[in-house]
């Protein structure tokens, strides 16, 4: 910073030296910024504080060539944070000493005492807001009828391209993904129950297992887990960066409902395009069951297709279906309500699609889990 | 001060987006100490200039030398070492919107591992208390500071390793007229405490008119003209005249002291 005319800049150096007078000096020299206190800080303190008591010894700062705050902090810490009786400084140096008295130190922060009760109060928090977000999400469930009826009544109101857009995005692109895996689910599934069915003989009932397992449980749940995985964050996403944007405030102050526009065709597209994705994977999945069954127990497509009507109950295809919308009702639920909940910085949108899809996936396997009491006598085989 | 070697020196700069030229060799060089601003019309690549100066942009032909060393093709070591000597001020600040004000502050000062914290905390105290922020702010997060606290936050932040080049990204956009005269008050002071050499972008008349030393403006994809307040007005260019003369701009010109001395 300051070009001491011709000389080179040396490196920063001390030296004390004993006076006429017999006072010991302390000689600065060199630089003292950053760019050379960077590698030899910890040394030049030390060095510092054994240059001897600080108002014992005259301090001559004046042949320092470079001087920066770092610099004149590392000398004034040394100094116990105040100025020596007997200084020579250079005048434009002066200034960041100046900084340094202005600013006094820092108080220290005070460390949290150990507080033992702390495990159970964070358990009484999280349980608090769960329950918040639980119901949080009834009301925007609400919200949505609410907004559904007046779509229903008024036709001009109804957001067309946003929820066909929703059913391209949430389904149609989905097809590869949920077919591959749809397919090796199935293959796995058909070559482990054929090898347990050989043993006892039981064979054809390959067609029971699969049919039932696949459209019931499997197709239903494995779909909505990837379009949690895939739409959900990517609702949350979206509307989470809309309020970074500030672009949901700006629906609002058109008088246009962010409920209406932005999440009730977006959950009337998952509603409607998971239904179709899970008959899509089940389809998938039986077909990749067949071709396990057809290699390991040589049993042919046609007997495996004709067989299933009377191994599994049409009624069962209409729960996976149904599956599907409810699981589809509750993704969009929770992804809209994690996105609408995401503060303006990085770290909340990162938090907030984390807990969406999290969330989602956990909700479905629990109601899942509820739907399974529920039809537990429904759907088999007399 | 003239003969000193310039700290930035941009030569035959070209920037192509595809059939768009944006600089067609262009020139500009800073001297050590000197506060640079550079205006032009939107879309004339004062922030693309800007960016490249600053290695984030590689320009298509050309160099940009920077404490002497063309940054675009040195070695990635000594790279390291020139952005360690230059603090920057983005347009929004660009704090990191998980840390807070303090550790905003650190981070540079932590990345050099040679400080103990204790020392970190009194630099960045110090820093805080430079650009007029108080203490009990240092744990406030950005998100819930103003737009006037972010820009100071971010200037701290720009100068915490004691930078001898400091380049400004619209320092004064989104501030109003009364915080925008202060913070570039505090510019002002600041630079001439310290003696660093501001490269700046602006297209704010009170600011232009109020800290450069000189003004390079960017128009017909290369510095038309780069100098003084002075001489920069009595440049006949079509964006000058709109620019500088139009009323907003005469208006700013008369507050300037450095056109009412004979």
């Amino acid at each position: 910073m300051q070009q001491a005319a011709s000389k080179p800049v040396r490196d920063p150096d001390i030296q004390v030296t004993v006076a006429g007078d017999g006072a010991r000096v302390v000689h600065l020299s060199g630089a003292w910024d950053i760019r050379a206190l960077e590698s030899r800080a910890h040394a030049l303190q030390s060095a510092l504080r054994d240059a001897g008591p600080v108002n014992a010894a005259h301090w001559d700062l004046s042949q320092i060539q470079r001087f920066d705050h770092i610099g004149a902090m590392v000398v004034w810490r040394a100094w116990d944070r105040c100025r020596p009786n007997h200084l020579q400084l250079r005048r434009e140096h002066e200034i960041f000493f100046g900084a340094c008295e202005g600013s006094m130190g820092a108080r220290p922060s005070t460390p949290r005492a150990f507080d033992p009760l702390l495990p159970a109060v964070t358990l009484g928090l999280s349980a608090f807001a769960a329950a918040g977000h639980a119901v949080q999400i009834l009301q925007l469930f609400g919200q949505l009828l609410i907004d559904a009826v007046a779509v229903a009544r008024q036709p001009l109101l109804r957001p067309w391209r946003e929820f066909s857009a929703g059913i391209y995005s949430i389904g149609a692109q989905a097809l590869g993904i949920t077919a591959l895996v749809g397919f090796l689910i199935g293959v796995v599934l058909s070559y482990l129950s054929a090898e347990q069915l050989r043993v006892v003989g039981a064979d054809v009932f390959i067609v029971n297992i699969l049919g039932v397992g696949i459209i019931r449980e499997l197709g239903p749940v494995v779909c909505s887990i990837l379009v949690a995985g895939r739409s959900g964050s990517a609702i949350t996403a979206q509307l989470g960066v809309m309020r970074v944007t500030e672009e949901l405030d700006a629906l609002s102050v058109m008088g246009i409902s962010n409920t209406l526009r932005l999440i009730l065709p977006k959950m009337a597209a998952i509603a409607v395009a998971l239904p179709l994705l899970v008959a899509w994977t089940c389809g998938v999945a039986l077909v990749g069951g067949a071709v396990s069954a057809k290699v390991e127990l040589g049993m042919s497509f046609t007997q495996f297709f004709s067989s299933l009507p009377a191994a599994v109950p049409e009624v069962n295809l209409w729960l996976g279906v149904g599956k599907g919308a409810v699981f589809g009702v509750l993704i969009a639920l929770i992804a809209c309500h994690f996105g609408l909940r995401i503060q303006p910085n990085t770290e909340s949108l990162a938090a907030g699609t984390t807990r969406s899809v999290v969330t989602s996936i956990t909700a479905v396997i629990v109601a899942d889990a509820i739907l399974a009491v529920i039809f537990s006598d429904v759907g088999w085989t007399q | 001060m003239i003969s000193a070697e310039p700290i930035v020196e941009v030569k035959g700069l070209w920037t192509v987006y595809g059939d768009f030229v944006v600089h067609r060799d262009l020139d500009l060089s800073v001297t050590p100490g000197e506060v640079v601003s550079l205006v032009g019309g939107s879309g004339s690549g004062k922030t693309t200039l800007l960016r490249q100066m600053l290695g984030l942009e590689r320009p298509n032909r050309g160099s940009i030398r920077v404490f002497g060393i063309p940054i675009h093709s040195c070695d990635a070591e000594l790279f390291k070492r020139i952005r360690k000597r230059w603090g920057v001020l983005f347009q929004h600040g660009a704090l990191y919107s998980a840390l807070s004000v303090f550790d905003n502050i650190a981070l540079p000062l932590r990345e050099l591992h040679a400080f103990d914290a204790d020392f970190i905390r009194d630099i960045v105290m110090l820093k805080l208390d430079a650009v007029g922020i108080d203490q009990r702010h240092a744990a406030t997060m950005p998100a819930d500071l103003s737009g006037g606290m972010i820009k100071r936050v971010a200037l701290a932040r720009a100068l915490v390793l004691d930078p001898e080049l400091v380049f400004l990204d619209e320092p004064t956009a989104g501030l109003d007229p009364d915080r925008s005269e202060t913070f570039v008050k505090l510019i002002r002071d600041l630079h001439l405490k310290l003696n660093f050499t501001v490269v700046m972008a602006t297209h704010d008349l009170d600011t232009l008119v109020s800290v450069s030393d000189r003004i390079a403006v960017l128009a017909d994809q290369k510095v038309v003209i780069c100098g003084r307040l002075d001489e920069v007005v009595q440049y006949d260019h079509p964006f000058i005249r709109n620019f500088f003369l139009g009323e907003r701009g005469l208006r700013a010109l008369s507050a300037a002291p450095a056109l009412q001395a004979p």
